[in-house]
This record gives structure tokens, C-alpha cells and sequence, in this order.
């Protein structure tokens, strides 16, 4: 079915990613709307260089979660700790150790590829310097010589994609969060995108990456499951696919969905 | 400091690169200044008058050559019987009608008094009143006429009336429309093009992306009003300039102090705008909000309707009417000539308006949820 984008064994091998140092630690965190409870007593914690999935299905609590951690919002109760520092005073500090690449568009469309680059590096505090430096090093790799004086607008979807991922770490952060960063992108484009991820990852970031895709599941070193505002499941996903008996993490997903049905 | 000017440079060349917001800069501030400035007048050319001649008689002929010798009015019509005249005040052919009645010569001349009778058009209170003024205005002169031929030398009356209209000679209407067109200009600029742009930013999901970096709130939203208030401040510049040379409007008082007032009076529209942009979600929601204040301050200001003329509660409600301060400045300062001392009391209200609209629109502004 899935095809295989990269050999897991040779991932494993090249990762950085140790239990050594955590990055992020949650515990017993809550975040109440009114009665409604969007995370429930969410434990977990992340290590430096892991690939980090948080999966779950469409309002299970997944983007509150997301918020959360990257300052955006409020917990209601619960410890909280990114990149050392505490989730509740420290939020300003965890903004300059953190990257972010939603599922909405991040960059700016009436912007060229060269002002995007340029401007959210300045914000993270790089110096024009620096900026120009890495700005070459970037549209080297991406192979955006051609097009580095086009607006974002007039690029392809996948493009975009790249480019902004590549923008989330310019300022080379201890995380990135990516919020269904290959929504609509095709095949090659994801596999492409995918690279990028390791690369990030042996680089020493940790990537936290939500996806609906269940091969892309797969690539992650360990996968989160969220189910009605709870943890459902969290292990590595060949685990998580001993744990429930099935060959693929499509079946662990359809599993623990249908759990949740049966309870109602 | 560093982070402020990279937002700056994003800001301006997005602004610039929006192809609509060169000709709201250049071309609206002439179109609104020729527009309004012309046709917003309650300068009286032209009255249509229908006289009204039941004597026919040398002294009625007289004070028909009067009005006919007036640039003030054209005579449209003339009957010997008020029926017809009625018509032409109905159908809009005329604005007033004079009647001199039978006998007006003889009485003149036997009992020293005769009268005429005056029927206006007062749908327009304002334009009614000026009608009667240039009427009487004109009589009066007939009457001094009169009085000459009759005691056969210049008579002066006891108390007599000079009046002189300072700071505006010639009553010309334009000179005391285009400062405030200025003004409405400005605030355009301030409120309606600030508003937008934080809004548009929330439309498009990009303030989510700057809500997680390390972007401080100030620094943020300094970088969002700073380009507005230096195009207003130009906006402003460009306008008097082009009022001087195509309205050749005085200015009689120091420059200085006008853009001294300005750039506060700026922060305070400037204030308004992002505090509507952090009520609303949507480009539209803030337009309709950013349109509806300014129509009531508009309205409220002065620029159209004297604010002397409006009733005690209106008149206290300008307290909170930025718009009404700064027109009275710019009026003051380009007009009579007024220094820095003499406006230093709604200058110290703009000040005072500025520091709590920033101050509300500061705190209601979020980056977190």
C-alpha cells in the first residue's frame, strides 16, 4: 500500500534523537472552553531530534494542543515545559526557541520569496548579515534561483510548502511545530518535504508534526494518538501496531476511532 | 529597535505593492478637495426671483432694476399677479418672490412708508436666511435711494451698521470647506487604511504566524501604525499644497503648528483604527464600523453645519470628537492666523484622545487566547 519514502532502519541509525535530553514535558495538562474539555490530563514528553506525531481525528484536541505548547493560548491547569522553559511565564522565551508552520499560510503572498526570508528572520532577531547569508545558502538547496524575486503567490502549492518549513527553522530552533504542513501537496512534493524533516531532525531539531496521512504516521519516531481530548495511545509505531495486532498504522487509527464510537 | 525597522520594510512594500493604494494617496485627495469644495457650497449665486409688479410705476421700476443690477439673483419671471408667481415657487422655477403692491410709488411719496412682500423658499433653512439677508441687503440700499431723492441730500442714520468679514473678505465658501476636506482626508487615511491592514493580516492567518515569534506587541503594532501616520503626515503636505495652488487658499498661520497638531490628532484616528481592527475578524466588519464612527463625527464635526447651531447635547458630545478638534485647528491656524497658544486646548484634547485610544486599542489587542 504505502510506499516506503526512506528506510526506517537507516533513520534510526543516522538519528541524533536520544531519551538523554527532553525538550518538551507535559503533565496533566487541561484546557477547558466553559464546561467543554478540548484536552483532557494530557501526559507526554518529547526528546531533542525526535520526530514527534501527534495524530488524532478532526476535533479531537489536536490544535488546542498545538496552541498551547507554542504559547498561543492559555492551559487551564497542568505543568508545562518547552524548551526549558515553563509554559506559563516563560511563553516570550519559548517563542525564540520554537519555529511554526501551520496549515493556514504562513508566508506573506504579496511578498517575494527573497522579503518572506528576510522578514521572519529579522523578527527572530538574525542580523542583515546573517540574513543574506543564509537567504543564499536557502535558495541553493531549494533551488529557488529563478524564482526568488517572485511573489509567494505566483509559486506552487508544494513550493510554498518547502519554503516555509525552510523559513519555520531559519532561526534554527530547538522545536518545530507543523501543523498538517503537506495538506494538499502531492506525492513527490511529500516525499521531498519528508527529506526536509530528517534533515531537521539529525540536525539536532525536534519536530512536532501533525498529519492526517497514516504513511507519513509511519515516519515519525513516535506517534501520539488523540482521541476526544485524551491521549489514547503513544508509542513507536511499530508498537503501537503490535499493541493493536494490525500491519499498518491506518488499521491502529481506524481502531482506536471505532473504540470511541462504541463507547458512545 | 532592529525588530520595529524589519516590520517596517515589510509594511511599506506591501503597501506600495498594492496597486490600489497609489491612487488613494495622489488622486483622492484632489478628486475629494475639487468635488466637495465646489459643490459643497451655501454660497448664494443666481437666486431665481420672480418679482411680482402690481404698481408699475418709475420708483417700483427702480427697485426691479435693483435686483436686476445685483449678481446675486436673476430675475426668471415677471407677473402682475402673485397666483402666477405661487406656481413658479412650487415648481422649483423660483426661489423667492417679490411683490410690490399697487399704490407703492404713491404711499412712498405721501406717507413716507410703503411696503413690499417677501415669500422665500425655506425648505433649505439656511439658504432661506441668506435669501432674505441679500434681499434686505439690496432694499436697504433702495431705501437710502429714496430717502435722498425726497430730502434732496445725503441722510446718515443715527446708529449705522459697517460690517467687514474678517479672515474671509470675499465670504468665499471654498476657503472654509478645504481645511476641513484636509482633515476628512486624513482621517481616511488614519482610520479606514489602518483598520484594514490589521484585519486583512487576521483574513489571511499570517497574524497566527506573528503571534508565535518572539514579535513584541509594541513592536508589532508600531510597526503597523508608523507607515499610516507618515502617509497621513505626507497625505496632509500634499493636500495643503495643492489647496494653495489650485484653491489659492490663505495661509496665514505658521505651518508648524498645523503639523504639530496633526501628528497628534494622526495617533488618535490611528488609535481608533486599531481598536476597530481588534473588534472585528473581516475586512468588511471593519470597514462598516470604521464608516459608521466617521459618519457621526463627520456629521458632528462642524465641517457642514456650524457646530454654534447645534443643540446643547450635540455640542457637549464633540468632546469626543477628535474630528471636530482638529477642523477647528486647521480653520484657526490657516485662516486667522492663530499661533500655537491659541489652539493649545484642543491640541491638549488630541493629546489627551490619542494616549487612551493607543492606550485601549494597545490592551485589547491579543496575542494570546
Amino acid at each position: 500500500m504505502t510506499t516506503q519514502l526512506i528506510n526506517k532502519s537507516e533513520i534510526a541509525a543516522n538519528g541524533k534523537f536520544s531519551k538523554a535530553e527532553t525538550v518538551i514535558s507535559v503533565n496533566n495538562l487541561y484546557k477547558k472552553f466553559g464546561d467543554f474539555v478540548a484536552n483532557d490530563n494530557l501526559s507526554f514528553d518529547v526528546y531533542k531530534g525526535e520526530i514527534f506525531g501527534f495524530l488524532g481525528a478532526n476535533g479531537a484536541g489536536k490544535t488546542t494542543a498545538i496552541r498551547i505548547l507554542c504559547g498561543l493560548s492559555k492551559p487551564t491547569s497542568g505543568k508545562l515545559n518547552i524548551a526549558g522553559f515553563d509554559g506559563y511565564k516563560d511563553t516570550e522565551k519559548i517563542k525564540k526557541s520554537i519555529g511554526y508552520m501551520s496549515q493556514k499560510f504562513s508566508l506573506y503572498e504579496d511578498l517575494t520569496v527573497v522579503e518572506n526570508i528576510r522578514f521572519y528572520g529579522g523578527i527572530y532577531g538574525l542580523s542583515r548579515k546573517e540574513i543574506k547569508l543564509r537567504t543564499e545558502k536557502l535558495v541553493e538547496k531549494l533551488n529557488l534561483e529563478e524564482v526568488k524575486d517572485k511573489l509567494i503567490k505566483d509559486l506552487p502549492l508544494g513550493w510554498r510548502q518547502k519554503l516555509a518549513f525552510s523559513v519555520a527553522i531559519l532561526h534554527e530552533p530547538k522545536i518545530v511545530f507543523l501543523d498538517e504542513p503537506t495538506g494538499g501537496v502531492d506525492p513527490i512534493t511529500r516525499r521531498q518535504f519528508w527529506d526536509m524533516i530528517y534533515e531537521a531532525a539529525n540536525n539536532g531539531i525536534t519536530v512536532f508534526v501533525t498529519t492526517h496521512y497514516m504513511d507519513e504516521a509511519e515516519y515519525c519516531n513516535r506517534v501520539s494518538i488523540m482521541v476526544d481530548g485524551k491521549i489514547a495511545a503513544l508509542d513507536t509505531p511499530d508498537g503501537l501496531m503490535k499493541t493493536f495486532s494490525v500491519h499498518t498504522m491506518e488499521e491502529v487509527f481506524l481502531k482506536l476511532a471505532r473504540g470511541v464510537n462504541n463507547n458512545e | 529597535m532592529k525588530t520595529i525597522l524589519f516590520i517596517l520594510q515589510k509594511e511599506f512594500t506591501q503597501i506600495f505593492r498594492n496597486k490600489t493604494m497609489l491612487p488613494i494617496i495622489f488622486v483622492l485627495p484632489m478628486v475629494q478637495l475639487l468635488i466637495l469644495s465646489f459643490a459643497a457650497t451655501f454660497e448664494m449665486k443666481s437666486i431665481k426671483i420672480h418679482i411680482v409688479d402690481m404698481d408699475k410705476t418709475p420708483q417700483s421700476r427702480e427697485m426691479i432694476s435693483k435686483f436686476k443690477g445685483s449678481k446675486f439673483f436673476r430675475i426668471v419671471n415677471y407677473s402682475d399677479a402673485y397666483k402666477i408667481a405661487e406656481k413658479d415657487l412650487k415648481t422649483n422655477k423660483a426661489d423667492v418672490i417679490l411683490q410690490i403692491p399697487q399704490h407703492f410709488e404713491k404711499m412712498l411719496i405721501k406717507e413716507d412708508k410703503a411696503s413690499v412682500q417677501l415669500t422665500i423658499n425655506a425648505i433649505n433653512g439656511s439658504a432661506a436666511g441668506l435669501i432674505n439677508a441679500y434681499t434686505f441687503s439690496i432694499i436697504k440700499d433702495f431705501n437710502r435711494n429714496v430717502l435722498m431723492d425726497t430730502y434732496g441730500q445725503k441722510l446718515e442714520m443715527p446708529i449705522q451698521t459697517t460690517s467687514s468679514y474678517w479672515y474671509n473678505p470675499q465670504l468665499d465658501y471654498k476657503i472654509y470647506m478645504v481645511p476641513g476636506i484636509l482633515v476628512l482626508l486624513v482621517t481616511i487615511i488614519g482610520m479606514f487604511l489602518s483598520a484594514m491592514n490589521v484585519v486583512r493580516e487576521k483574513e489571511i492567518g499570517t497574524i497566527e504566524q506573528i503571534n508565535v515569534t518572539p514579535v513584541h506587541k509594541y513592536q508589532f503594532i508600531a510597526g503597523k501604525l508608523i507607515p499610516f501616520w507618515v502617509i497621513a503626515m505626507f497625505e496632509l503636505a500634499f493636500g495643503l499644497l495643492f489647496a494653495k495652488l489650485v484653491f489659492s487658499i490663505p495661509i496665514i498661520g505658521n505651518l508648524t503648528t498645523v503639523f504639530a497638531v496633526a501628528s497628534v490628532y494622526i495617533l488618535s484616528v490611528l488609535g481608533m483604527g486599531l481598536f476597530i481592527s481588534t473588534i472585528t475578524n473581516t475586512q468588511q466588519q471593519a470597514m462598516f464600523i470604521a464608516w459608521f464612527f466617521m459618519m457621526i463625527f463627520l456629521l458632528m464635526s462642524g465641517l457642514f453645519t456650524p457646530v454654534e447651531s447645534m443643540p446643547d447635547w450635540a455640542q457637549k458630545l464633540n468632546i469626543i470628537n477628535p474630528i471636530a478638534y482638529f477642523i477647528k485647528v486647521m480653520r484657526m491656524v490657516l485662516l486667522k492666523g492663530s499661533g500655537f497658544g491659541d489652539v493649545i486646548n484642543p491640541f491638549i484634547s488630541l493629546v489627551i484622545y490619542a494616549v487612551l485610544s493607543l492606550t485601549l486599542a494597545v490592551r485589547m489587542y491579543k496575542k494570546k487566547s
